[in-house]
């Protein structure tokens, strides 16, 4: 079983800071716009580089997603910041019809998504937002796991044509995946090998989910890690192949259990190879004020609430 | 010089296509696509620098956003006769399979439409995106919008407006339908929105009241004067009184039309008052 290490952590947000400006200066085209978020998202130095390709929209959401749609129109690549609650729930008619109906290359990229959001509780904890975007036809939806992959994915789309969701978030986190890695759309990560059950995890829950595994190989369980940073498209190929071998799954991720990753994964297995499967995420509940840790704990987010599922789902098989 | 004459003879042909499309499905937008007629066909055949074998990015064009798009009758008349797409597929309007769909879509690709619209209140947005694309890319054509006076009371169209005149958006002119009517009544019943002159002004734009909004030679005029007030740091604002249903006289001025079809005796009476002049598609 690999070892995962890191040297340092940090933020998912961060990441896109800096994938955002490493993209601004390969293409003229890439522009930002931001409602009043510019700090919380990173794009500070996105801005001081390239002020002219700055949109400061103010509070005010729902113009900045159709205005970016409108952007598109005469070349622009545009990149909108705002926390991931203000980026889906709140504007997801102007999503809708301006950018995923009208087919528009804008890069919806959202903070402060989940639970480790912390203690300005659940009116910004949006559990929801994987959901709603990956119903839209034509939406592509991320979710990476660390600082570096956060960074690969801005950079990889602002090169794919097409509307996407970026989402990451605000704490920090092991960085334990490579410097400059290429990051391919709709490529599941495999972590580490292994033939008794699948964990399958999307962004924060991914390092549980290597942890996990590290747990179960204690007891004598040999997991298959797989990273699924895009929940869409999602990678069947990957998942049918690694649950054939294994005979059972549990998903990770920081969302509702209704219309997460679990909820995609289910659907393609129930369709094309009916697997046990149990699913590590928020059960039909809003979050709360807390400190990121003790919130993934009380909602049963962590590597022990992976091992636990992954105990039940091996039972099933 | 425009030739008001020549315009007024295209706003009939577009008239009658109108209420044919709507009278052929028996569905859609008669009302507000009549009140707007002059408009569109002043801004297409006569305003705005446009080119009909259609480019998505419309660079060194001048753009027209339609934000109340139930009024698309009007819009892909306007478009087809200009030459964007042929005449004969009006009559696919709002059925299956077809590029014409009830409200505007990219989805199908019908050339002229850059953008979806239906779901009110976006398209100032929209326009206000684009004319910052045109200023990023030195381009200094116009961004045109239409807007119906009911869908003002969408909140995001004040979001897009006082982000066009803190930003100086000077290459934008925003129209405003206002024939008083929404689909439960008049506008003043339904929400009265005050003095629209004035909450524009205060939102930062250089307004025109044009008061006859269906007389061409009246409707060129405010279009030019609303293109020589861009460029000085405000966006534009033009309140376009218009009459719903105008040109068929049982339609007019009343919002019992906004989104009824004609039956055939009622077609037949709309047709008699609006002379074929470009053929029938």
């Amino acid at each position: 079983m690999k070892k995962y290490t890191y040297t340092e952590t940090k933020d998912t947000r961060s990441g896109f800071g800096a994938g955002l400006l490493e993209a601004a200066q390969k293409n003229e085209n890439v522009v930002g716009l931001c409602a009043d978020l510019t700090g919380s998202l990173k794009m500070n130095a996105f801005e001081n580089e390239f002020p002219e390709r700055f949109f400061q929209v103010g509070i005010s959401e729902a113009n900045m997603m159709s205005m970016a749609a409108g952007m598109t129109i005469g070349g622009k690549i545009p990149f909108t910041g705002t926390f991931a609650n203000f980026a889906t729930s709140r504007v997801y008619d102007q999503v809708r019809q301006s950018i995923a109906y009208s087919n528009k290359n804008v890069k919806i990229c959202a903070s402060h998504a989940g639970l480790t959001l912390g203690e300005d509780g659940a009116t910004h904890q949006v559990l929801e937002d994987l959901g709603m975007m990956k119903m839209l036809p034509g939406m592509v939806v991320i979710n990476p796991c660390d600082y570096n992959q956060t960074k690969a994915a801005t950079l990889a789309i602002a090169e794919y044509e097409g509307p996407v969701y970026l989402r990451f978030g605000r704490p920090k986190m092991p960085v334990f995946t490579p410097e400059n890695q290429e990051f391919k759309i709709g490529e599941a990560l495999m972590l580490n090998e292994g033939t008794d059950v699948t964990i399958l995890a999307t962004g924060h829950l991914v390092w549980e989910a290597i942890e996990a595994g590290h747990i179960l190989a204690d007891m004598g369980i040999d997991a298959e890690v797989i990273n699924i940073h895009t929940i869409k498209p999602l990678d069947a190929d990957a998942i049918l192949k690694s649950v054939q071998k294994t005979g059972c799954v549990v998903t990770a991720e920081e969302h509702q259990m209704n219309g997460g990753l679990g909820d995609s994964v289910a659907q393609l297995l129930a369709r094309k190879n009916p697997t046990p499967i149990e699913m590590v995420a928020v059960n039909d509940s809003f979050g709360e004020s807390g400190v990121p840790a003790l919130l993934m704990e009380k909602y049963g987010l962590t590597r022990k609430d992976i091992v636990k599922s992954v105990e039940a789902v091996i039972k099933r098989k | 010089m425009a030739n008001i004459q020549k315009l007024e003879q295209t706003v009939s042909q577009v008239r009658r296509d109108i209420v044919r499309m709507v009278h052929a499905n028996n569905s859609g937008h008669p009302g507000g696509s009549l009140g707007c007629t002059e408009f569109l066909v002043a801004l297409y055949f006569e305003v705005m620098k446009h080119d009909p074998s259609f480019d998505m990015d419309g660079k060194e064009e001048d753009l027209f956003f339609l934000s109340n798009g139930h009024i698309s009758p009007v819009f892909y008349s306007v478009l087809a006769h200009s030459g964007y797409f042929d005449v004969a597929e009006l009559a696919t309007f709002r059925k299956i399979d077809s590029r014409l769909q009830g409200h505007p879509t990219t989805h199908e690709g019908l050339p002229g439409v850059r953008m979806a619209s239906g779901s009110l209140g976006q398209g100032m947005s929209v326009a206000v995106g684009a004319a910052e694309t045109k200023k990023l890319n030195g381009d200094d054509r116009i961004v045109y919008s239409l807007h119906g006076d009911g869908e003002l009371q969408e909140g995001q169209i004040w979001e897009a407006a006082m982000y066009a005149s803190a930003k100086k958006v000077d290459n934008l002119i925003c129209t405003v339908d206002l024939n008083g009517q929404q689909i439960d009544g008049s506008t003043d019943e339904v929400m009265n929105m005050g003095s629209l002159e004035a909450k524009f002004t205060a939102f930062g734009f250089d307004v025109l009241v044009e008061k006859e909004g269906n007389n061409m030679s009246k409707v060129v005029a405010a279009l030019e004067e609303a293109k020589s007030r861009t460029g000085k740091g405000k966006p534009v604002c033009i309140l376009l009184h218009t009459e719903m249903g105008n040109g068929v006289d049982y339609m007019m001025g009343s919002h019992k039309w906004h989104g009824v079809a004609p039956n055939d005796e009622e077609l037949a009476n709309a047709l008699a008052q609006n002379e074929e002049t470009l053929g029938d598609y």
